[in-house]
């Protein structure tokens, strides 16, 4: 006998006739409602991230000196300043430039799926400066408004601030393996 | 109202006082107070150590005896807590589903005496008088398995005289736990500390509660400490009158 | 041991992390004793308490949200063969190779064995329960393979050849300078002017492991979930560690319990938002992966997930604990245990502490190898109210409670004690009986357990029923 019939055949005999019980989802669902860029805004600086709001996406990125810039290979080309020096090793960056797929406004989080304009995960882990830039019809209110929109087949990575850990006397405190900075820009807003 | 008494056997035997008081307390609300024969105890602490057979025959007596009366009062969060939430687990677990029947049926009526006053009676002023400066420690029981909220709070609120001091870190247990007291005496003790500590920051000449079993843990851990801080039943004070003479 | 093929089993003895050198109440005597222990304790559960309680306020429907996660766990467990399946189909269909794994000797081996194949000789760990239960760090070692903790706390844990106290910060024990202190002590170049600022401390680890993580070619992780529908794997934490991990090696080995299941990529919506807001009292975690078997081109190109039971089967046989399972290893019952403030995780023997190991632990071993923890509760209930799937923590203490094997003299007092009050006459002369104990400062054994801090009351000149007999 394998020991994977033996684990499921382990199981059934546990399990014997037990009913399957109802599954009660009586919380907010996916509603798709309009979602609260300020509350957005706040998250995201609660959790240390530094938010630009600009169409100057150049402008912004050039601001923040970012040395030695990775960039995924689908990238808005208009979004890297002229004269930035690009790298193609993402071991020698000091910053990575990506888009995004959907931003949570409840959380603060941005969800990254591996797109063309994302790039592969190390890209965005690798580098200690990570500029993100996020289109207004990326940003959803809830959990599960991100939830209905992604695609789990992808690869995904939820980020919600810079690297952080709890793990001394459970403060957080910023700053350990990953980007110890992230940057988002906002697109669709005016004002710095 | 014709409401039975569930002494508990642990105020039965140890703090009459409280038992006094909460008939004293009902019948000076003009309700008729009795007391089955034939009660002993409600077997809990059985059941908390792994006794539930030995139990059972607590939980059929218990059942029996109860079964006749409306409504039925205990001033003890912990034993109602028994009553209403295990009994009929014990039935069960025996293979007895009328017992388990029955035993749900006087649960669903029995009631702790904060309970029976504000949600049965709609009381919350019993007109009494005491004159104390009080800390109130709200018992695991009575918060979370009956969820009496802030009902024994609400009473104390309107006694007469009072002063009601806030229990820092209240909701946190005092370290009873039944045989856990012994079994577990160190992590117990180190609880109990911590629960005296706070009691002791309040200034309270009184500290109260709605069990008799945590009073008897705090109160003999305050004694040892010669700590001058007396425990007294919630019930003792909602009869406590200005009239009557004043008793602990 | 033998067992019968096909039924439940329990974890098997002498491996792994499950079962403790001493009972419960010997080794709390000792954590008791440690002052410092209990001020860093208290210290981090107080800030976690409150920290949780602020987030989960901003959630109107938090109540809603638990009932959904102990649902869909019930649903999950009643569901297993066919969701474990579904599993291991789409993972294989995504370029995965699934093992299962029916004890912790035999996930050790798969384990082992990928490893040895790769040719590589050293893996990085991002922290996971079910490879502390099963002992694989120390398997690894033993096959000349070593295996090096990424997370902060695991790393502190490692470098001070502790154990882990907590399930979601292991080096919860330990305060800032006592970090400081292993760090300068046991990390290989580190700046010997390092300050116990936090800040600093994690500095140091980020350059001690960095590395590390770049030449590492084989990652063995654990899973938060698996999602059936999908093949999903998703692995919450918040340094990048984990990212590290699970993206830089050519080989990702991952060990999960096979309750780690949830039926489809809806139900993470649930899950998202209870764990964090439980676990470390934030809206999200920092970093969440999610990924199906193998992407071309992204991140570690074999993959390998190792189903474990270990016991978990014997769990899911019994019909109040099984809800055991439902456990997503948040520790918010660990932050709010009265227990477990004071004594710590060691004292429970198991990497499982706190009121999730009481019930856990005993019931993955058998509870006759466990036999002290489930009355390592006051049954206060606390763990019931914080924890996100309502998991009835102590209806399950004590249910075990009525399972485990009794000692015989306590066996005969509760007896002689339910006869007594089975009997109104012999309860009556045993209250007046209970005066003659009047004035007794101590007690004989076991009983001296109360007077050693506690006095006992006076008893009454009346008991309450003679008092009323008078009437």
């Amino acid at each position: 006998m394998s020991s994977r019939e033996l684990i499921l055949g382990r199981i059934k005999a546990a399990l014997g006739d037990t009913a399957v019980p109802e599954v009660t989802r009586d919380y907010r669902p996916a509603a798709g409602q309009e979602p609260d860029i300020e509350l957005l805004i706040d998250r995201l600086v609660d959790y240390k991230a530094v938010v630009h709001r600009s169409d100057d996406v150049a402008g912004v990125v050039a601001s923040l000196n970012p040395g030695r810039l990775v960039l995924p290979p689908g990238l808005d080309p208009s979004w890297v300043p002229s004269g930035a020096t690009i790298v193609d090793d993402e071991y020698q960056a000091e910053a990575v430039l990506t888009a995004s797929t959907v931003a949570i406004a409840e959380t603060g989080t941005i969800v990254l799926d591996g797109s063309p304009d994302q790039g592969r995960r190390r890209i965005s882990l690798l580098p200690d400066l990570h500029i993100c830039v996020v289109r207004p019809d990326q940003i959803v209110a809830s959990v599960p408004d991100a939830i209905a929109r992604l695609d789990p087949r992808r690869p995904l990575t939820w980020i919600s601030g810079p690297s952080a850990t709890s793990d001394i006397e459970l403060n957080r405190v910023e700053g350990v393996h990953g980007p110890r900075n992230l940057h988002v820009v906002l697109l669709g807003g005016s004002v710095e | 109202m014709r409401i039975a008494l569930f002494v508990t056997c642990l105020a039965d035997t140890m703090f009459p006082a409280a038992a006094k008081a909460t008939v004293q307390l009902l019948e000076r609300l003009g309700h008729e107070v009795v007391f089955p024969p034939g009660q002993t105890c409600c077997g809990q602490m059985h059941v908390n150590t792994g006794y539930q057979d030995q139990a059972l025959p607590l939980v059929r007596r218990h059942v029996r005896t109860f079964a006749p009366y409306d409504v039925i009062v205990a001033p003890s969060g912990s034993c109602v807590g028994s009553v209403r939430h295990q009994h009929a687990m014990v039935a069960r677990n025996a293979g007895d589903a009328g017992l388990a029947a029955r035993a749900e049926d006087v649960g669903s009526k029995t009631y702790e005496l904060s309970e029976l006053l504000v949600d049965v009676l709609g009381i919350e002023d019993v007109g009494a008088y005491y004159p104390h400066r009080v800390t109130y420690h709200p018992t695991c029981h009575s918060l979370r398995m009956l969820r009496v909220g802030d009902k024994p709070l609400r009473l104390l609120r309107n006694v007469r005289g009072i002063d009601l001091v806030d229990l820092p870190d209240a909701d946190q247990c005092c370290g009873f736990g039944g045989t856990f007291a012994i079994k577990n005496a160190d992590t117990s003790t180190a609880m109990l500390a911590d629960k005296m500590g706070h009691v002791l920051e309040t200034g309270a000449e009184v500290c109260t509660a709605g069990d008799s079993s945590c009073l008897m843990h705090i109160g003999g851990g305050l004694s040892r400490l010669d700590s001058g801080v007396r425990t007294v039943h919630l019930a003792e004070i909602l009869a406590s009158t200005s009239s009557s003479s004043e008793e602990s | 041991m033998t067992t019968f093929l096909g039924m439940p089993t329990t974890a098997p003895r002498g491996v792994g992390n499950l079962r403790g050198d001493e009972p419960f109440p010997a080794a709390a005597h000792k954590a008791l004793q440690d002052g410092q222990l209990r001020r860093n304790l208290g210290h981090a559960t107080t800030t976690i308490r409150r920290k949780s309680g602020a987030v989960i306020g901003e959630l109107p429907d938090w109540q809603e949200l638990r009932e959904a996660g102990s649902t869909l766990k019930a649903n999950t467990m009643a569901r297993l063969p066919e969701l474990l399946d579904q599993l291991e189909a789409n993972v294989t269909a995504a370029g995965g190779v699934v093992h299962w794994a029916a004890d912790a000797n035999e996930a050790n081996e798969i384990v082992t064995d990928l490893v040895k194949a790769t040719g590589h000789d050293r893996v990085i760990k991002v922290k996971s329960m079910a490879t502390q239960e099963i002992g694989l760090n120390e398997a690894l070692e033993a096959a000349g393979i070593a295996a090096v903790e990424t997370d902060l706390a695991e790393l502190i844990v490692q470098l001070g050849n502790d154990k882990p106290s907590h399930i979601l910060v292991p080096a919860i024990h330990r305060n800032r300078a006592e970090i400081r202190e292993i760090f300068l002590r046991e990390m290989p170049g580190v700046d010997p002017a390092l300050t116990d600022e936090p800040a600093e401390l994690a500095g140091a680890a980020r350059r001690y492991l960095r590395e590390t993580f770049l030449s590492t070619k084989v990652a063995v992780s654990g899973a938060n979930f698996a999602i059936a529908e999908t093949g999903t794997l998703a692995v919450l934490e918040s340094e990048g560690n984990g990212r590290m991990c699970l993206t830089l090696p050519e080989t990702l080995i991952t060990v999960m319990g096979i309750e780690k299941l949830v039926p489809t990529w809806r139900d993470l919506e649930v899950f998202l938002q209870l764990l964090p807001r439980a676990s470390t009292g934030e809206r999200m975690n920092p970093y969440t992966s999610m990924w199906t078997g193998v992407t071309p081109g992204d991140g570690p190109q074999n993959f390998h997930l190792v189903l474990l039971d270990n016991g978990r089967t014997a769990v899911l046989a019994d019909e109040v604990g099984r809800q055991a399972l439902h456990c997503i290893r948040c520790s918010a019952c660990l932050n709010v245990c009265p227990v477990y403030e004071r004594t710590g995780g060691h004292a429970y023997g198991s990497v499982y502490p706190g009121p999730i190991g009481a019930i856990l632990s005993p019931q993955l071993t058998g509870v006759e190898d466990n036999a002290s923890l489930p009355y390592a509760s006051s049954l206060c209930g606390a763990c019931f109210d914080a924890c996100p799937v309502k998991i009835d923590i102590p209806s399950i203490l004590v249910h075990l409670r009525n399972e485990v094997p009794h000692p015989r003299a306590e066996k005969a007092a509760f007896g002689a004690v339910a006869y007594t009050m089975d009997h109104p006459a012999l309860y009556t002369r045993a209250q007046h009986a209970a005066k003659l104990s009047r004035h007794a400062k101590k007690l004989p054994p076991p009983l001296n357990g109360w007077t050693a801090s506690r006095d006992l009351p006076e008893p009454p000149a009346e008991t309450f029923r003679d008092w009323w007999a008078k009437r």
